[in-house]
């Protein structure tokens, strides 16, 4: 009994030095998936954030057909990245509705006259409110919304060009 | 000199580039509540709350403008007179466990509230054998 149990320490010891390794060597997953989808969107009627666009309400996302919902804003830099992405689908024909997270309105002007304006719809989150409620963590991300009204797919991180394929699938799936 | 100055800059802390917003903080995001025991609340729930944007940090520590967010949201609803436990709730219903540094009393957290009594049981056990082995 005493011979095995003085092999305890070392081999709790052992253990431990394996948990950590496989910890220290797995590949990390910090995105934070947000636990709504396969939910009804939260309710939100947003002013207009955009001078050529109406704002945003839930009520408006559920029209029986299944359309995107893109967080972004002026100040970030990917959102400018996904923007010819999103053009892209808009030219497929996705109907593409957005918020703007903590913005002004000359802000949104600019970057849309930069970028490209593919929304039909900008909604202004002056606080960050709504995009808590949705359980969105960042900017830019894009949620697939079914015509029911219902988060069907939450894409985190900008859409790159390999990402259109699969987003067009998504938005075929929430039909 | 040269040196000195290259150790000051080694030295100064890391400043995160990512961009933020221009607009000024929310109300509430720096601001106490005037009411002594509702601050208390707030802080204490804002303590447990992980910031998204900075992810080992409380949203209490934070200086990213989601966590200046989400504090003026929880002191503007703890002076609404929402309970800090539902707006933690609330807060896990979207982000999941992981938005809350407080352990929950799910069963896959049974061990880490037992093995303080497993440990204690154990150390008992231990000693009595010593004692006794002392008495004898």
């Amino acid at each position: 009994m005493r011979k095995v149990l003085i092999w305890v320490p070392l081999l709790l010891f052992l253990a431990f030095i394996a948990l950590f390794a496989s910890g220290l060597f797995k590949p990390d997953d910090r995105i934070i998936h947000s636990r709504l989808v396969g939910q009804a969107l939260p309710a939100f009627d947003l002013p207009a954030a955009a001078s050529d666009r109406p704002g945003l309400s839930s009520a408006q996302m559920a029209g029986g057909k299944p359309r995107l919902l893109n967080i972004f804003a002026s100040w970030c830099v990917p959102c400018a990245a996904e923007a010819p992405q999103l053009m892209v689908l808009k030219q497929a024909g996705v109907e593409i509705d957005a918020i703007a997270i903590r913005d002004a309105r000359a802000d949104v002007d600019g970057f849309l006259a930069r970028n490209g304006n593919p929304f039909a719809r900008i909604g202004l989150d002056a606080r960050s409110a709504v995009q808590i409620a949705l359980g969105s963590s960042g900017v830019p991300e894009t949620f697939v919304i079914d015509g029911a009204g219902r988060i069907a797919y939450q894409h985190i991180g900008e859409i790159r060009a390999d990402d259109v394929p699969m987003i067009l699938e998504k938005l075929r799936d929430a039909q | 000199m040269r040196l000195i100055l290259a150790l000051l800059l080694a030295l100064m802390p890391a400043v995160p580039v990512w961009a933020q917003t221009a607009l000024p903080p929310a109300p509430w995001a720096d601001r106490q509540i005037p009411d002594a025991s509702q601050e208390r609340e707030a802080k204490a729930l804002m303590e447990t709350i992980r910031c998204l944007t900075c992810q080992s940090q409380s949203i209490a520590d934070s200086n990213a403008s989601m966590a200046a967010d989400m504090r003026s949201q929880i002191r503007e609803r703890i002076m609404a007179g929402e309970r800090p436990e539902a707006i933690r709730a609330w807060l896990v219903s979207r982000y999941g466990d992981w938005v809350s540094y407080e352990p929950t009393a799910a069963p896959i957290l049974w061990p880490l509230w037992g093995a303080p009594l497993l440990l204690l049981a154990l150390g008992a056990l231990l000693l009595r054998g010593r004692i006794r082995r002392r008495r004898s």
